[in-house]
């Protein structure tokens, strides 16, 4: 199996130590990585915003670099969204159905494709709480919403329950946006700022010490809410954890 | 008309921390009653694809249905009038309150008759309209729309309305318990129904088969407006009809369920002709709706107005229902409004953060996130998008289609992160910096790095 990492900019300038956690961790579990050492976009805030029609070229380099592998993994839900369910300003090609569906954001990868069973060099004595940003939550359904009846799972809870001394803790408010939304913290600050705190302040009334991500586009934002009010709370990406931090 | 800013509008809600508090307490409340009460139905996701299903059926055979309505109604003594528009359906209800000598009206909520803006109508020619649902009653009093379509007045505090009833009814400004201020409304309207001469309600669902229609509300409003006067005009839009009672009991079982978390509506009243010595007629209103029909979002027509999605919508409820502007505000509103005006509401399919929940409680599943993209891209097709996003879309959109560009802009980001200093980064030219602490700037790149790993 040949693999395609990806990482999106905000990761790679914003975000580092998550992108090498992944990387780190895929090749600890025998995975064979090309990272194609030229930054690409995948064109998602041009979507968000409704300028499809000026993504064109932009999808089409980020064809160019990643066609033709057995799967694209990316440490972001909002980039693998992006480009299996919104990339279509490119034209429809065989080559670009088949890279649309295997584009595979890292937590589905790991549970899905791989079923890692453990991960042994991994051990977090913390109290985490874990937060579904929503578009891996509702559009790659890495868990079961509140909102939706039927039998609970979850993907990211299911892969941190295999890291010995871990503690999991919810919010009261499970899965409410925490207000980033992309494009939506800019265009709205005033609400965003607020879903955020209302957000962080359940993570904090929930005693987690950490706020345990998928996506770090969400935890850049919380991050951001928690410095300014003085929480007593960190931020880190699910695959530090997996790979064996140690906070 | 001038295009709504709902950001500002949001922005001077959000701020008030007790009104909207109390706002995303009382409506997170309710989502979190109905998902207890779609949890003990162990077919709640089947009933949602089925009603659904009815829905997109009886909207693709909508003609046939209409009138095997109407020639049902017809024949149960129900005088059914057509209107094309708003305008169409204000002149008949004039019409036939003329007719009748009608001075004084009661009348039940309806979303239908804020859309044709029939209060406003009936007010300057001279008939005296009072709205019997209390929420509705005490907008009316304030001159304010309906801020939620089933909570119209859930925005207020309590001493807002011990205020306003102060004001308008004579109370005691000081007294803001609910049970004396309910008293208060009831001791005024009680006199209003029996006087009245005509009342008024809106429709939630015709039913082709009979001919009959249904009004489900919690205060039974509609019912004493549609039953005490002698003359009882309904209005309902093309898009509630259902084909019969064998489908009704499906979205009984799933509006009030959705709405607050109830099993039934304290009231789901049947009309199926005029009382005895009673005239009934009935408005069946167009308004757009076929237009709606024929185009990309037709779905939109399937709503019930349950307002499920204004209540579980993290931007809603932190917004405040007035800030839309519009007759249905929330995730519905930003995807109908456009369909009505789309310069004016060009700016609602970005009071959205994408988060998906909406679609997930509507119990007929309007593919609601869906639509949002569309609307947004509509707006910038159309050209009614902002200009100063159209040039940072097409700039950036050169820039990121480059890797050295790419390269660039990450570089200055973290440079900028650096080495600006603190006093600057968190002015007012950095609307981030209100609300967040800005990120540390990490040492290197991800991509920095592995090119070092490469090179060890």
């Amino acid at each position: 199996m040949k693999i395609a990492f990806f990482v999106p900019c905000y990761v790679d300038a914003l975000a580092p130590q998550a992108a090498i956690a992944s990387y780190e961790l895929l090749q600890k579990l025998g995975v064979e990585i090309d990272y194609p050492d030229e930054p690409v976009c995948c064109g998602l805030p041009f979507t968000d915003m409704g300028y499809d029609q000026y993504a064109g070229d932009i999808e089409q380099t980020f064809v160019d670099h990643f066609s033709g592998y057995d799967y694209v993994v990316t440490p972001s839900g909002i980039c693998t969204d992006q480009v299996r369910n919104h990339f279509t300003a490119v034209e429809q090609t065989p080559e670009v159905q088949q890279l649309r569906g295997r584009m595979y954001e890292l937590v589905e990868f790991l549970h899905d494709i791989l079923q890692v069973e453990e991960f042994p060099w991994a051990s977090f004595p913390h109290k985490v709480a874990i937060h579904n940003a929503c578009h891996s939550l509702r559009y790659l359904h890495h868990a079961k919403p509140s909102e939706l009846m039927g039998p609970a799972f979850s993907k990211p809870e299911a892969l941190l329950r295999k890291v010995p001394g871990i503690e999991i803790v919810y919010p009261e408010r499970v899965d409410e946006c925490c207000g980033f939304g992309g494009t939506f913290s800019i265009w709205d600050p005033d609400v965003s700022a607020q879903m955020g705190k209302d957000k962080v302040t359940g993570f904090n009334n929930a005693g987690a010490s950490y706020v345990v991500s998928a996506d770090y586009s969400c935890l850049l934002h919380q991050g951001g809410v928690i410095n300014k009010l003085g929480l007593p709370l960190r931020t880190i990406h699910i695959a530090e954890i997996l790979n064996g931090a140690n906070a | 008309m001038k295009q709504v800013n709902q950001v500002k509008n949001a922005s001077a809600f959000v701020k008030d921390s007790a009104h909207r508090s109390s706002h995303d307490k009382h409506l997170w409340d309710a989502r979190m009653r109905r998902d207890k009460t779609a949890a003990a139905i162990p077919e709640w996701e089947e009933m949602r694809e089925l009603a659904s299903a009815i829905k997109k059926h009886t909207l693709s055979n909508l003609d046939t249905y209409l009138e095997r309505f109407e020639e049902n109604a017809t024949r149960n003594g129900i005088h059914v009038h057509w209107a094309r528009d708003a305008e169409e359906h204000n002149r008949i209800v004039y019409d036939i309150f003329q007719q009748h000598g009608v001075k004084t009206i009661t009348k039940g909520k309806s979303m239908l008759h804020e859309e044709c803006g029939l209060r406003e109508y009936l007010a300057e020619r001279g008939i005296d309209l009072a709205e019997a649902d209390l929420g509705e009653r005490i907008q009316q009093l304030d001159g304010q729309r309906p801020s939620h379509i089933v909570m119209p007045a859930i925005h207020k505090l309590r001493e807002d309305v011990a205020e306003l009833f102060a004001e308008k009814l004579g109370s005691d400004p000081h007294n803001d318990d609910p049970h004396y201020l309910n008293k208060v409304m009831r001791n005024d309207m009680r006199k209003r129904f029996v006087k009245a001469d005509a009342g008024m309600s809106g429709v939630n669902f015709l039913l082709a088969e009979t001919g009959g229609f249904v009004v489900c509300t919690n205060e039974g409003n509609a019912d004493i407006s549609a039953n005490v006067p002698p003359l009882y005009v309904a209005s309902a839009g093309i898009e509630k009809m259902i084909p019969g009672p064998e489908q009704l009991p499906l979205f009984i079982r799933l509006l009030s369920r959705s709405a607050l978390g109830f099993a039934i509506t304290q009231y789901t009243s049947h009309y199926h002709g005029p009382a005895e010595g009673q005239e009934l007629h009935l408005v069946l209103v167009d308004n757009g709706r076929t237009d709606r029909l024929a185009s990309e979002t037709w779905e939109v027509l399937k709503c019930i107005r349950c307002s499920a999605c204004f209540n579980t919508c993290p931007v809603f409820r932190r917004s405040g229902g007035l800030s839309y502007e519009a007759t249905y505000a929330g995730p519905i509103g930003i995807v109908l409004e456009p369909s009505y005006d789309l310069h004016r509401y060009a700016q609602l399919p970005y009071a959205c953060t994408h988060c998906g929940s909406c679609g997930n409680v509507c119990p007929v599943k309007i593919p609601i996130p869906d639509y949002v993209f569309h609307w947004r891209k509509e707006v910038v097709e159309q050209k009614e998008d902002l200009l100063s996003h159209r040039y940072e879309m097409l700039a950036g959109s050169k820039a990121l289609a480059s890797e050295k560009l790419v390269e660039a802009g990450e570089k200055f980001t973290l440079a900028a992160l650096k080495h600006t200093p603190h006093a600057l980064m968190a002015s007012r030219f950095n609307p981030w910096a209100k609300a967040h602490e800005m990120p540390a700037a990490p040492e290197k790149t991800f991509r920095q790095w592995y090119r070092e790993q490469q090179k060890s």
